[in-house]
């Protein structure tokens, strides 16, 4: 491959990604309030199109339209690069994660991943762990009670949790002998029984957990509990400064669902007669859906129910996990 | 059911305790606790009392604009102006009770003497900006003439559109379809109303 053939496939890549996963992301919107409504015994966005279904469309539109205020005594460049901060991570952090198995268009082998990086795990979890920064900086920088509480509370809660993401996967890396995700979903080729899950149940547990936390979804949804901090770090933002956040939270939920898809599930190996294309859609739907599930089924915990269950009961188990699986490798 | 049942205070309430745990002190305590809560699948339960409904879909969701849930016959809202059935004269008789009674003050009538010496109203209007549909007004009147309706919507363009006359009295074609049903709600007399009358007590 040549170098121009080289970058203008990767270019192409990009635009492919960010198109669909943005428009995803707002999908997943509508796909969430569809899902809790039917959960809660509602019917969720009706007016909008058939069955709501332009419900995003008239939301962007409403974002993108609305004024964008900046609050007196925020510092203002910070505040208006903190959502930047937050899509544009969950974007980058995209890059490192095989999408579909390799497929063949006009004649062109498509490998479905921007940059094939050989640490792509810690490049996927590096990169999301740093969109920390986002709902950190907004919240310092909006010059708000709530928002502060907010941020402090995103620092808490993201830094133990990416302790328990790193070490919950440590012990299937240390089966696989490979941090390329690639190779990771390479080593479950062999159809459902060879899925590390069967394997390392615990670890695919803790890391579920884990990833509930970092994307700031319902158990641990404490960075903008309402009832607590009005809106946490979102509390000043208003239009597509704050969409921006969401479009953030929504392509990680997803990355997260890739992620215990390939390292646990199988990735995209073709399953029975299902090609594995579909295959992993397949998983990163069901994901999905068990992040809203949970959403309409279980409870907010308090901030210290939430670091006594990371450090007291997480991650004892993680490294324990990962000391017994140590000691499996070596016999 | 008698009165009696109502008046009788010395009810036995059929209260269940449910007894609760003292919350464990001791940290062997706490962490049995924990363990069981964690392997008690109580989250589980949560998860499929929620995936239950979502397949049941047992939808109560009321399509407002759309669909519009019965309301009582006696529900107060918007009032209407009856009129006579068979002459289609208007029932009111212009006796002012309703101004009278009204708690509000929103009703203003005005009434002169017509040719053949009867009352007539000549304007008669509900300021549904203060009324507070009490419903004395319906309650009051001799002649069952002013009622409550049922509409309830009221959003309107202009202060003036609540309410006039004419808007409330039934038109005189939609009379003669016979689409004045009599009225059985708030200050209708009830049905039973003939056999409640009694004699006037003038023993004293």
């Amino acid at each position: 491959m040549t170098m121009t053939e080289f970058v203008i496939s990767t270019i192409v890549k990009i635009l492919v990604v960010l198109g669909i996963f943005s428009a995803l992301a707002g999908f997943g919107t509508y796909l969430e309030r569809k899902v809790l409504a039917f959960m809660q015994r509602r019917l969720g966005p009706m007016h909008v199109g058939p069955y709501g279904l332009l419900q995003v469309l008239a939301d962007g539109i409403k974002l993108f339209t609305k004024e964008d205020i900046v609050p007196q005594n925020s510092i203002r460049p910070i505040f208006m690069i903190a959502p930047v901060i937050g899509a544009a991570t969950a974007f980058i952090a995209l890059a490192a994660v095989p999408l579909f198995p390799e497929f063949e268009i006009f004649g062109i082998t498509v490998h479905p991943i921007i940059s094939d990086v050989n640490v792509g795990v810690l490049f996927v979890l590096g990169v999301m762990a740093s969109g920390l920064y986002a709902p950190l900086l907004a919240g310092m920088a909006s010059a708000n009670k709530w928002g502060l509480l907010g941020a402090a509370r995103t620092v808490i809660q993201l830094l133990s949790y990416e302790v328990v993401t790193g070490l919950s996967i440590m012990a299937p890396l240390m089966m696989v002998g490979s941090l390329s995700l690639i190779d990771i979903n390479n080593y479950q080729s062999g159809g459902i029984g060879d899925w590390i899950v069967w394997s390392q149940p615990v670890a695919f547990v803790l890391f579920l957990i884990a990833g509930f936390a970092e994307t700031n979804r319902t158990p641990f949804d404490l960075l903008e509990h309402e009832a607590e901090i009005v809106s946490g770090y979102a509390t000043e933002y208003s239009g597509m400064r704050w969409g921006m956040f969401f479009i953030g939270e929504y392509t990680n939920m997803i990355t997260m669902a890739f992620l215990a898809s390939i390292i646990f599930l199988g990735g995209f190996n073709d399953l029975g007669f299902i090609p594995g294309g579909l295959a992993i859609v397949l998983k990163v739907s069901f994901l999905f859906f068990f992040f809203l599930w949970t959403r309409a089924a279980w409870p907010h915990i308090r901030p210290d129910q939430l670091m006594w269950l990371c450090w007291k009961v997480l991650l004892p188990l993680a490294v324990i996990n990962v000391v017994i699986t140590g000691l499996v490798l070596m016999i | 059911m008698s009165l009696e049942q109502f008046k009788d205070r010395n009810v036995t309430q059929n209260y269940k305790f449910i007894p609760v745990d003292k919350p464990p002190v001791a940290p062997l305590d706490k962490f049995k606790q924990a363990l069981k809560r964690t392997f008690k699948g109580e989250l589980f339960v949560g998860l499929w009392v929620v995936f239950r409904e979502m397949v049941r879909f047992n939808i109560h969701t009321v399509q407002y604009p759309k669909e519009k849930l019965p309301i009582s016959p006696r529900y107060r809202a918007v009032h209407k102006l009856y009129r006579l059935l068979e002459s289609g004269y208007e029932r009111c008789i212009g006796c002012g009770l309703c101004e009278k009674i009204c708690i509000a003050n929103c009703i203003r009538m005005d009434t002169r003497y017509d040719e053949n010496q009867r009352k007539e109203v000549t304007e008669y209007t509900i300021n549904l900006g203060r009324c507070i549909f009490c419903g004395y007004c319906a309650e009051v009147c001799p002649e069952l003439a002013i009622v409550h309706g049922g509409r309830y919507e009221n959003a309107s363009e202009q202060r003036a559109h609540f309410v006039l006359r004419d808007d409330i009295l039934t038109p005189l074609d939609f009379l003669k379809e016979g689409k004045q049903e009599e009225f059985p709600g708030f200050g209708a007399v009830s049905p039973n109303a003939d056999e409640r009358i009694k004699k006037t007590p003038l023993a004293y």
